[in-house]
């Protein structure tokens, strides 16, 4: 027996690979060729399948003031997800780490007054 | 297809063990025992729909337990229930986004000629002004057993249909037009009232 190439198995599963899908897509395409024929038409073809008409524009807008609550959401959001180990260990913690966390929560604190102060948190139309 | 063997020596060579079919008669018989019904109900019908597909009347026994929620999946539309005014265009762009072959089958009294609320400003009389139906299956609701027999009898339509020839369904027709006009609202009714379709 000769020594094959293992790229040999490569390659013809590829070709079974493509011929595959190929062979039920072309006696689909040659039966509706033959028999049944394709029949687009303006409501088929349309995008959405909800039965009602496409209303409006697709350019949709909204307002840039929106990503300012969605940052300080994001940033309040993960620094929470930080002090629940805290809160897990919290009577075991040494004196130390207890004013550490203390300050990090002054800091968040201080962060979420001057984000109120600057008017972050005001929704102006 | 045309397949001009006589019925008596198909019988004599299926005794013999040998069957033999034509193309059409295998594609009608796989067709009439996979049909895919769109998922919607519109009313009080439709709760008898869903009855007939759970397991104490089982629509899977005749292949048509599969509801699709899209349209383009579909090949069955039950029109199940009252179809309003407001909600037939949405039937019928629905129906116009069903890949041909399509059948439609109205269930119920309001389906077919809008039932008791006939006399309502706001019920379409019968989904048929719009669409084409098959099978309309009388009743208010109609029970399951009747929506089986209903859909046994688009199965047994199904399986007569011709792939060629003069008499050939809309479907296999290469010139016969299968887009149905979706309706506006009209200050007082939709406009047009009915869809001029053969």
């Amino acid at each position: 027996m000769t020594e094959s190439s293992p790229y040999l198995f490569l390659s013809v599963l590829l070709g079974v690979a493509v011929i595959f899908p190929l062979i039920p897509i072309a006696l689909a395409r040659g039966w509706s060729l033959a028999f049944t024929p394709l029949k687009p038409g303006i409501e088929k073809n349309a995008t959405y399948e909800c039965g009602i008409a496409t209303t409006g524009s697709f350019r949709v807008q909204f307002k840039s003031q929106y990503y300012v609550y969605g940052i300080i959401f994001l940033i309040f959001d993960v620094e929470a997800l930080f002090l629940i180990p805290i809160a897990v260990a919290f009577l075991d913690l040494p004196i130390g780490a207890v004013v550490a966390t203390f300050v990090f929560m002054l800091l968040l604190f201080e962060c979420l007054a001057w984000a109120w102060f600057k008017g972050a948190l005001t929704w102006d139309g | 297809m045309n397949c001009s063997m006589d019925q008596e020596l198909q019988n004599e060579l299926s005794n013999r063990g040998v069957h033999v079919t034509s193309l059409e008669w295998i594609y009608n018989w796989g067709r009439s025992n996979s049909i895919w019904p769109m998922q919607f109900g519109l009313a009080c019908c439709a709760i008898e729909m869903i009855a007939t597909t759970m397991a104490r009347y089982d629509l899977a026994r005749f292949g048509a337990e599969v509801y699709r929620p899209s349209p383009r999946q579909a090949d069955l539309m039950i029109v199940a229930g009252t179809v309003t005014k407001k909600m037939a265009p949405l039937v019928v762009r629905l129906y116009n986004q069903m890949a041909e072959p399509k059948y439609v089958i109205a269930m119920g009294a309001c389906a077919i000629s809008g039932g008791p609320f006939r006399d309502g400003y706001n019920v379409l009389k019968g989904i048929d002004l719009y669409i084409p139906v098959d099978v309309y299956i009388p009743g208010c609701p109609p029970r399951p057993e009747a929506l089986l027999d209903g859909i046994m009898k688009l199965q047994k339509k199904i399986r007569e249909q011709k792939l060629l020839g003069p008499d050939r369904p809309r479907h296999a027709d290469r010139e016969a037009s299968c887009d149905y006009p979706v309706p506006d609202y009209g200050p007082n009714d939709l406009i047009p009232t009915c869809n001029a379709y053969t």
